[in-house]
């Protein structure tokens, strides 16, 4: 077509965009080596567990039975149900935590600290991250532990003391204490590029802090909860670290079932596909959820 | 009237704002500076200060074990980073530069390994690692680490190459330079500053790994997650206290290095 129009310039075009061989190789040579790796090596094992979920009681060093959906089932049976309901629990409640924390901080710094410290603010905080989550969470065990920390400074103040080791409130903390540098990260980005004439604008129109807060900023900041509220939830869901440390036998969490399924005493490989298989789409559905909804909300400025 | 905000409400409000970020400072380096305070105590017990003592520093430089761990995690490490530098980059580069049919697909696998848990990462990797029969040691290990690592690079460097002047490559090539050379001259050193943060990121959470680690380490292997993840599940242990304290001054350092490369770049590209 362009050879037509522009003759002299049409050369380099058409050899440019042309399916030549040589032009094939290129994008090959770039793209192969790490395609095939992430075949082989993830997508590739997906699909094996989900067929391995879909064979009943599989274990290892067993011939493998007919094919059916028994380890699914399975997880609806009371004991396991439970232990899904608790990981839900212990995801939404953790990003709730999150975003009840992580806002005020993210808002002070993206907004009320001055210009020229919020970077340095900003890195102090997620500086945590960079330590190991392992010893993150070992931390809170010296703690919260009945004869650490939390307890001698409540027995200074003549509190009674908490014996939240290895309880739900533990695992809370964990994993607030582990996540809450992402959420901060995720709403600073956003709180940042919140436009702040709006909010003069609404204060000099008579709007209280409390009504432009609602009205303004949360609504132009919605992308940013959405972002950290997901990423939060699906690290949560997945963590083992935290329920395994902090959480003690009462806080049997979907990821800490799989592990015992595959190293622990139960050995029950199929069973521990099927679990997680729907780890893997509860985190799909999540983000299909934010999709949908972070393309309306940014559909409308 | 009353509708009208006075000013000292609005202040009440800053320092509401305030202290709350001051509580959540605290919250994020209370629990490192007790496990520094402790690793210092001199008691076997961390609810009795026992006075100031580097005992469980020496303990720790004489732990077999230890050592023996932390040389099994950087070998994995170094050698996964390096192999997914170099994997990542490629990949980046071809996603950003070439349209063929199957790109989303291809990209949105790219994606995986940072949405998919560990958990669920760890099981298929045994699970296809048993299947095929390879034996677990450390390269399998390594094998698995890069698939999370190479994802990590390629998102890192594909932020830098979406603010990058894409002429300047093709000026490079239309002066005569082979597409391979003007890869190397232009495009890479361009890349550099992305590709070492993507490969300290990258470094940190394969340091960091216990799931992936344990599940494909097999008998032989054992990474330093996986051995204070079985001394620490028994309970307190002094020593690890001593350990903490000289990771959390490794990662603060590499950190700090992370911060430096992207402030000097960003630098270099305000210069320009």
């Amino acid at each position: 077509m362009s050879l037509t129009t522009t003759p002299s310039g049409a050369e380099p075009t058409r050899a440019r965009s042309g399916w030549h061989p040589a032009k094939l190789i290129q994008p090959f040579v770039l793209l192969a080596p790490a395609g095939i790796w992430l075949l082989l090596l993830l997508v590739f094992p997906t699909l094996l567990i989900l067929e391995l979920s879909l064979i009943p009681g599989f274990r290892l060093g067993q011939p493998a039975g007919a094919y059916g959906l028994g380890n699914y089932l399975e997880i609806f049976q009371p004991v396991y149900f439970q232990v899904v309901l608790r990981s839900l629990f212990f995801a939404v409640g953790s990003t709730l935590l999150c975003l009840l924390l992580g806002f005020p901080v993210a808002y002070w710094i993206a907004i009320k600290a001055p210009r020229r410290w919020r970077n340095l603010l900003l890195v102090s905080f997620i500086l945590p991250l960079w330590t190991s989550s392992l010893l993150r969470a070992y931390a809170w065990i010296t703690i919260l532990r009945p004869s650490g920390l939390l307890n001698s400074l409540l027995g200074v103040f003549g509190l009674p003391g908490q014996d939240w080791l290895n309880r739900s409130p533990a695992v809370f903390i964990g994993m607030a204490y582990s996540f809450l540098p992402y959420m901060v990260l995720i709403l600073y980005a956003s709180l940042e590029r919140l436009d702040r004439r709006l909010l003069e604008a609404a204060a000099d129109l008579g709007a209280t802090p409390q009504q432009s807060f609602w009205k303004i900023t949360v609504p132009q900041t919605l992308p940013g909860i959405a972002a950290g509220g997901l990423l939060v939830f699906i690290a949560s869901l997945g963590d083992f670290v935290v329920p395994e440390l902090l959480g003690g036998a009462s806080s049997m969490t979907v990821s800490r079932l799989i592990y015992n399924q595959f190293l622990g005493a139960t050995r029950n490989w199929g069973f521990g596909s099927s679990l997680s298989m729907i780890l893997i789409l509860a985190v799909s559905i999540a983000i299909a959820l934010l999709l949908k909804y972070g393309d309306r909300s940014s559909a409308q400025p | 009237m009353t509708s009208l905000p006075s000013p000292p409400r609005s202040k009440r409000s800053f320092s509401w704002q305030f202290v709350i970020t001051l509580l959540m400072y605290s919250f994020m380096y209370i629990p490192i500076l007790v496990l520094a305070f402790y690793s210092f105590n001199a008691s076997r017990f961390s609810s009795t200060w026992g006075g100031f003592s580097l005992r469980w520093y020496s303990s720790l430089l004489n732990d077999s074990r230890i050592l023996s761990a932390l040389g099994d995690s950087l070998r994995v490490a170094i050698c996964a980073v390096v192999i997914s530098a170099v994997l990542g980059t490629m990949m980046a580069v071809g996603l950003a530069k070439y349209r063929f049919p199957g790109k989303g697909l291809y990209r949105g696998v790219s994606y995986l390994p940072l949405i998919i848990p560990d958990i669920a990462i760890a099981v298929a990797t045994l699970v296809f690692l048993v299947s095929i029969g390879a034996s677990l040691s450390l390269w399998t290990i390594i094998a698995a680490h890069i698939v999370f690592c190479l994802a990590y690079i390629a998102v890192v460097v594909s932020t830098r190459l979406t603010g990058l002047n894409p002429h300047l490559e093709e000026a490079a090539l239309d002066l005569g330079a082979t597409p391979f050379q003007a890869f190397l001259k232009v495009l890479l050193p361009e890349l550099m500053p992305a590709i070492f943060s993507g490969c300290l990121l990258a470094f940190v959470l394969s340091m960091d790994d216990l799931l992936i680690a344990s599940f494909t380490a097999g008998g032989g292997a054992n990474t330093l997650p996986m051995e204070i993840f079985s001394r620490v599940r028994t309970g307190v242990k002094p020593d690890i206290n001593a350990l903490s304290v000289i990771l959390i001054l490794f990662s603060g350092f590499l950190a700090f290095l992370s911060e430096y490369i992207r402030f000097k770049s960003e630098q270099r590209r305000l210069r320009q």
